[in-house]
């Protein structure tokens, strides 16, 4: 960074905190609609969640893709098409390297640069407070708008039992980086969701006995479904959620045999878990699975049903919770829980120049939705700019765009549900917030 | 227009992956241009640019690149392979299209925000294209009319030999004639149209229409056939283009 104390005003400048996927395609869109950008990364390479050697990255040994590539790449910078319909998380990083050298992101990023605070400066501006992460002087910037692309996926839900008295070793999922660290141990897996069932799986490979602990059924879908992707069929046959239910019904069937609990939503309600290999090991014998975890003392963990059992390796994929230490809950409208409410998941309802990108999860992959969100908020701030009028008359109209149309109003009750999308209807909004901007003619 | 957000059949149906056949020539050092990448018309393959275009590009400075159609393509199948192409360069890419190549590269923009893009005697009216070449060519023509496929003629693209230009199915030619909107280019790149008063494929109205479209006047090369790219002379057109570019994209 330069030295001049003068240049602490960035005028125009956009702020995007983080360069992960979001982060990289929130400063691409800006930078297409003509922004300056100072981009804050706390690690020193991009990628965030999906490059491995992040120490806040999730990414674990085994993992690919659940959902299919079509529908995980950005739109205008398309994976490889040999690329399999499910690539490794190696390759997502090598993808997201590339797109930020394609567009020559890195000028705009300030890595080993963490953001400590953004405030409120009057008239829509904000005053960022920056620091090198391994510590040093604050720094204090203004900037036109911020865009917090932070994810949600580095923030651990820690396991909701005492693990103090537990002597085997206790992990969680983001630390499980090789599958030598499973091998011949007595693992039990904690979680239901994508990664606790990816590495239950890994687990039966490698492992002596596992144990698969959930709290609640699930509705496990396949990978594929008459040997297309599972997400492409989905959309291709537009399924309404009853035949969803059926299609499920009749081509995973009855997991209740294997000890899985029944699911206690339909299908949609949660977040879709995509794992073909789940039932084969329970059906070898391979995977026990186990109800909710309710004591964990000495050698042995206590299950809610009374039995016992006896893991030296605990891994938790309880998931993650969404984290925006450096802005005040109030001007995300966060709630008592830490969730905030924002306009297409996506724009702070009280404060025009500040937003959220990639803070939802849906039915196919993240990147396109982080996208679109990304694109509108660079054309919102461009309208501002260029026609406020026309600006004041879109907030006003957006205002009215009921939330039933954009977000899942049943869901699950549970941390990791309420920023559930569906896939077509969220973009089919973010569409109508677009042909809204766009300029008369 | 916004951009078209609902992609299903990109969804659902993607197109099948193959091998492509790019071709190129690059600059010692690499400064850092942009990279081109050719797209080439119908009959002709990444050949075409590397007579002449390819080499003196990259010469200039310009890492230059040119891709084949693949076989029995569709339109919708080599914008899948412009971008696909484009998008594996390592750099955002300036595409280049002539003639029909012109009319893929103009769908491939809705979809990738190329660098800039050239759009070179384009066949982006079916009809017109259609009209033309029964004046031109009738004979190489009517057979198009019969499902069978379209010859060009060396006085139709300003060449004196034609043996390497392949037949036209029937099949791309409706195609031509059925081609959507392409659409409005991702990420506003400068668009720049070049062509000749002379061509026999693409009439001078047409011309002025793509130009009109993409905000300017066509940049004029008369005395050219269609092929500017093989025909003598042709030096000319892809100075011009560069010269554009370096005045359009600066370093």
């Amino acid at each position: 960074m330069q030295d001049t104390p003068d240049i602490a005003d960035r005028h125009d400048a956009v702020c995007v905190i983080g360069a992960g996927a979001s982060g990289l395609a929130t400063v691409k869109n800006l930078r297409e609609q003509g922004f300056s950008v100072d981009c804050y990364e706390r690690e020193t390479s991009v990628g965030g969640a999906w490059n491995w050697r992040h120490d806040r990255s999730p990414v674990y040994a085994s993992m690919h893709l659940v959902s299919s590539r079509p529908l995980t790449e950005f739109p205008d910078f398309p994976m490889p098409d040999d690329w399999p319909d499910y690539p490794h998380h190696t390759r997502l990083l090598t993808y997201l390297e590339r797109y930020a050298d394609h567009f020559g992101l890195r000028d705009s990023i300030w890595f080993g640069t963490e953001v400590v605070a953004v405030t409120p400066a009057g008239d829509g501006r904000w005053e960022v407070t920056t620091r090198s992460t391994g510590g040093g002087a604050e720094r204090v910037q203004r900037y036109a708008a911020v865009v917090a692309a932070n994810g949600h996926n580095w923030a651990p839900k820690p396991l909701s039992v005492d693990t103090s008295g537990f002597r085997g070793k206790v992990m969680h999922a983001s630390a499980f980086k090789d599958p030598a660290q499973l091998r011949g141990r007595r693992v039990l897996v904690v979680g239901g969701g994508n990664s606790g069932c990816d590495i239950a799986v890994e687990a039966a490979q490698q492992a002596e006995t596992v144990w698969h602990s959930t709290r609640r059924g699930y509705w496990y879908a396949p990978k594929y479904l008459f040997g297309r992707p599972l997400d492409q069929m989905l959309l291709h046959w537009r399924l309404p959620q009853w035949l969803y239910e059926r299609v499920l019904r009749l081509a995973v069937g009855d997991l209740t045999r294997f000890g899985l609990p029944a699911p206690d939503h339909r299908p949609y309600e949660s977040h879709p878990v995509v794992n073909s290999q789940l039932a084969y090991y329970l059906g070898h014998g391979r995977i026990t699975a186990v109800g909710d975890v309710a004591r964990m003392e000495g050698s042995t963990v206590e299950l809610a049903d009374g039995r016992r059992i006896d893991p030296d390796l605990v891994v938790t994929a309880t998931g993650y919770l969404p984290h925006f230490g450096f802005l005040a809950p109030e001007l995300l409208d966060m709630d008592e829980d830490g969730r905030p409410d924002l306009h297409l998941h996506t724009f702070a309802r009280k404060h025009p120049t500040l937003a959220v990108v990639g803070l939802v999860q849906s039915d196919a992959g993240l990147f396109p939705l982080a996208h679109w969100q990304s694109v509108a908020v660079a054309r919102w701030l461009r309208l501002r700019l260029t026609d406020p009028d026309r600006a004041a008359a879109v907030q006003q109209k957006e205002s009215s765009r009921p939330l039933r149309s954009w977000t899942r109003l049943k869901v699950v009750p549970s941390s990791r549900h309420w920023f559930e999308v569906g896939h077509l209807s969220y973009l089919r909004a973010v569409q109508g917030l677009l042909d809204e901007m766009e300029p008369a003619r | 227009m916004s951009p078209r957000v609902l992609r299903t059949e990109d969804w659902t149906a993607p197109v099948p992956p193959v091998k492509r056949e790019v071709l190129s020539a690059l600059p010692h050092p690499d400064d850092g241009r942009p990279p081109l990448l050719f797209v080439p018309g119908l009959g002709h393959a990444a050949w075409s640019f590397r007579e002449h275009w390819l080499g003196h590009a990259a010469t200039r400075g310009f890492p230059a690149y040119a891709i084949s159609p693949r076989e029995r393509g569709t339109l919708r199948a080599y914008v899948h392979d412009v971008v696909q192409a484009a998008a594996g360069l390592p750099r955002q890419t300036v595409l280049i299209g002539h003639g029909f190549g012109a009319l893929v590269v103009a769908h491939a923009l809705a979809r990738y925000p190329a660098r800039a893009a050239v759009l070179s005697a384009p066949l982006l009216n079916g009809w017109a294209a259609v009209g033309a070449a029964l004046r031109a060519n009738p004979a190489g023509a009517l057979p198009g009319l019969l499902g069978r496929p379209v010859r060009l003629s060396g006085p139709q693209l300003g060449l004196a030999d034609t043996a390497r230009v392949a037949g036209v199915p029937a099949r791309l030619c409706r195609e031509l004639i059925m081609a959507p909107d392409p659409g409005e280019p991702v990420g506003a790149p400068p668009t720049l149209v070049l062509g000749s008063p002379d061509d026999r494929v693409v009439t001078r109205r047409a011309l002025d229409a793509a130009a009109a479209r993409y905000g300017g006047a066509p940049l004029l090369f008369p005395g050219m056939g269609h092929d500017l790219m093989l025909a003598p002379g042709w030096e000319e057109p892809i100075d011009a283009v560069l010269d554009w570019l370096l005045k359009e994209l600066p370093s």
